[in-house]
């Protein structure tokens, strides 16, 4: 996970032009070897399609008229590249310091949780700008602590944080499942367990202009944000310090268990906001809708973003594209629901798999 | 087969009965993962994709007995392709800079991914079962009787458990996967091929997680659907830090997950209802409880391989 860390090193000013060429060559290599790795996974799933019968062209239209073809399934993608960005980067922060949380789904449950059960009891009686704030820091106080806890876990017991998160994840469907069949059960929605509506008034607007909510430049401005913590202030060099090798790191006297805790609660509330969204523009409750899978393919969006913060809106982009084709795949093809799913796997693997060619071809500045 | 249809009322009884019957039944497809996962460790490999090769097993097993009518066959066919995926893993692994945790992140998902798309068509329909060792004939209260209703999978891997725990400490090729995983330049200097070996161990490793899956499908709970697994073998994997990389103590920690995992249908057997999800979340905390005291901050852990990524 080292890799993570050279990406975006400011070189001091006055490097000379072998260094400049170096680091062209690097970003050059950093954009060239995803992209064949999507054209690889694009190829292998047409071989996949092919040997169940199915026409790849046609899957390919779909998936971009779907996608990216008329106004509608613009909106309908940027409406699920929002969530992405925010699981991506709880996935991207801890990254730089060489953990690996895969656990975001959770943070994102619980953050539209706690956002709606904040809501519930001040709906009606309160002015709706002050609820949304109470719900948004609900939302990404919950998700802080949650990840946070596996960044404390990590730091003060050596748990592994990669298991650790996955496993909370499903404690925190538990908890989901838990608050919405019992004690805040709507009893009006008696087929769908759900929590009451924090009402019409209450919920956050779309951006004017276009039909996608807020969530979208929010996530965007977040990236920027958190892209300059990491890259041009201490406390990102001190992580990216962290990430390359611990022990150095503890060496220099750098309060290495502070960075852990503060850079998994950062990205556990990143995914908070997630959830905040998805309740406070989307869905208006808390319920089983919240598990939509946003907190798995933001691993995927960060891994091929390599960690680096600017470039998880477009990753972002692109995945919710494909997860915004699937029910056209579906109803035209005949396809089961989980092809998209195979379809980020494939890639995901793929990806994971080109890791290897870094550093091997000359073009981008030869071997290292 | 419901512990609820009873004869004769045992009360709070039957709850220690329930759980006593569910560390069988639960705990079989836990120590099929958790033994493949031990292997591959050893071998000083971490796959964390043993959860898709689970759910992948278990609709190939129940595919394919629907298919063939023979449910030991859907076994078998579990097992060769949960060896693809772990055959997948390590020729991933095996390209230099490729990260072992990473690929069994996206295989996981690429996993659940296929057997999602795979299994639609067998939702519905009916396969045939593997079928149970009655034990329980000499006791009178059915409760009993079903409790000691004991699949041939159970004591196949308990056999498992012991053999491997022998072997580890006994034959050459125990040795050498012991040594692969504790030093890959000893291993090299004694002429060992280390990548070879971990294919070897990934693959078997594989197998296991597959026939694991198979257990869930055409065993308990006994029918494919998408919600079959929820963490099995994730849970399997953290068990095998738990065990200290020791296939008898695997067993022993099977068992007791297999018990976590039968405490919420136990309670909710004898209208035990409130806090029936804090129940069903008891295996998920009890792993994390386990994972909390059994890490350490400052040691590498007792036991590990020390090739190991995650004890590094």
């Amino acid at each position: 996970m080292s890799d993570a860390v050279r990406d975006g090193t400011g070189l001091p000013a006055g490097a000379g032009m072998a260094e400049w060429r170096d680091r062209i060559g690097r970003s050059a290599e950093y954009l060239a070897i995803p992209l064949f790795a999507l054209i690889v996974s694009a190829a292998l799933f047409s071989l996949f399609l092919l040997a169940l019968g199915q026409s790849p062209g046609q899957f390919f239209q779909l998936l971009w008229v779907g996608g990216y073809g008329t106004s509608f399934s613009w909106q309908n993608t940027l409406v699920r590249s929002a969530p992405l960005i925010f699981t991506a980067l709880c996935v991207a922060i801890p990254a730089q310091l060489g953990l690996v949380i895969i656990g975001g789904e959770g943070a994102l449950v619980l953050g539209g949780l706690a956002a709606a059960v904040i809501a519930l009891p001040l709906a009606g009686t309160a002015p709706p700008a002050i609820v949304l704030f109470l719900m948004l820091v609900a939302a990404v106080g919950v998700g802080a602590v949650w990840i946070g806890l596996v960044g404390l876990l990590r730091y003060g017991r050596g748990v592994n944080e990669t298991i650790a998160s996955l496993l909370m994840f499903y404690i925190a469907i538990s908890i989901l499942n838990f608050v919405v069949e019992g004690p805040l059960r709507d009893p009006a929605s008696p087929n769908k367990p759900s929590t009451a509506s924090i009402g019409e008034a209450n919920m956050i607007g779309n951006v004017p202009g276009i039909d996608v909510h807020w969530g979208l430049p929010i996530g965007i401005l977040l990236c920027v944000l958190l892209y300059l913590l990491m890259s041009r202030t201490t406390f990102g060099f001190a992580a990216r310090v962290t990430g390359g090798n611990v022990r150095a790191a503890q060496g220099q006297g750098l309060p290495v268990g502070k960075l852990v805790v503060a850079a998994t609660a950062i990205a556990g509330g990143c995914a908070g906001l997630a959830g905040f969204f998805e309740v406070a523009a989307i869905h208006g409750k808390a319920n089983a809708s919240l598990i939509a899978g946003y907190g798995f393919s933001g691993i995927l969006v960060s891994f091929l973003a390599r960690h680096n913060p600017l470039a998880i809106p477009p990753v972002a982009i692109l995945f919710g594209g494909i997860a915004a084709a699937g029910g056209l795949v579906q109803r035209r093809m005949g396809l089961p629901d989980a092809t998209m799913v195979v379809l980020q796997g494939l890639i995901f693997v793929v990806l994971l798999a080109s890791e290897t060619l870094y550093g091997r071809f000359r073009i981008f500045g030869g071997k290292r | 087969m419901d512990p609820s249809q009873v004869a004769t009322d045992l009360g709070w009884w039957s709850v220690p009965l329930a759980m006593f019957a569910g560390a069988i039944r639960v705990s079989t497809p836990f120590l099929f993962v958790s033994l493949g996962e031990c292997l591959t460790e050893k071998s000083g490999r971490i796959n964390l994709g043993l959860e898709g090769t689970l759910v992948f097993g278990a609709m190939t097993g129940y595919a394919v007995s629907y298919m063939t009518g023979s449910a030991w066959t859907g076994v078998l066919a579990a097992g060769i392709a949960g060896s693809l995926f772990g055959m997948l893993h390590a020729a991933l692994c095996s390209l230099p800079k490729v990260n072992d945790i990473a690929v069994g992140i996206a295989l996981m998902l690429f996993g659940v991914g296929l057997a999602f798309f795979f299994g639609k068509p067998f939702i519905q329909p009916t396969a045939p079962r593997l079928p149970s060792i009655s034990l329980g004939e000499w006791s009178d209260i059915s409760q009993v009787r079903v409790a000691l209703e004991i699949n041939p999978l159970f004591f196949i891997g308990a056999a498992l458990a012991v053999a491997m725990w022998w072997a580890f400490r006994n034959t050459r090729a125990g040795l050498i996967v012991r040594t692969t995983g504790d030093s890959a330049a000893a291993a090299r200097a004694l002429g060992v091929s280390v990548l070879g070996v971990r294919f070897v161990a990934t693959t078997i490793g594989g197998f296991m997680a597959g026939v694991g899956g198979s257990f869930l499908s055409l065993y308990y709970p006994g029918s494919w659907n998408e919600g079959l697994s929820s963490g099995q073998g994730l849970m399997a994997v953290a068990l095998v830090i738990f065990a200290r990389w020791n296939p008898l103590l695997c067993f022993v920690a099977a068992l007791l997950f297999g018990a976590a995992g039968a405490l919420g249908p136990a309670l909710q057997s004898i209208g035990v209802s409130q806090g029936y999800h804090f129940f069903n979340a008891a295996p998920y905390v009890l792993t994390l409880l386990i994972m909390i005291v059994s890490s350490s901050k400052v040691r590498a852990l007792r036991g590990a391989p020390g090739e190991l990524s995650i004890v590094k």
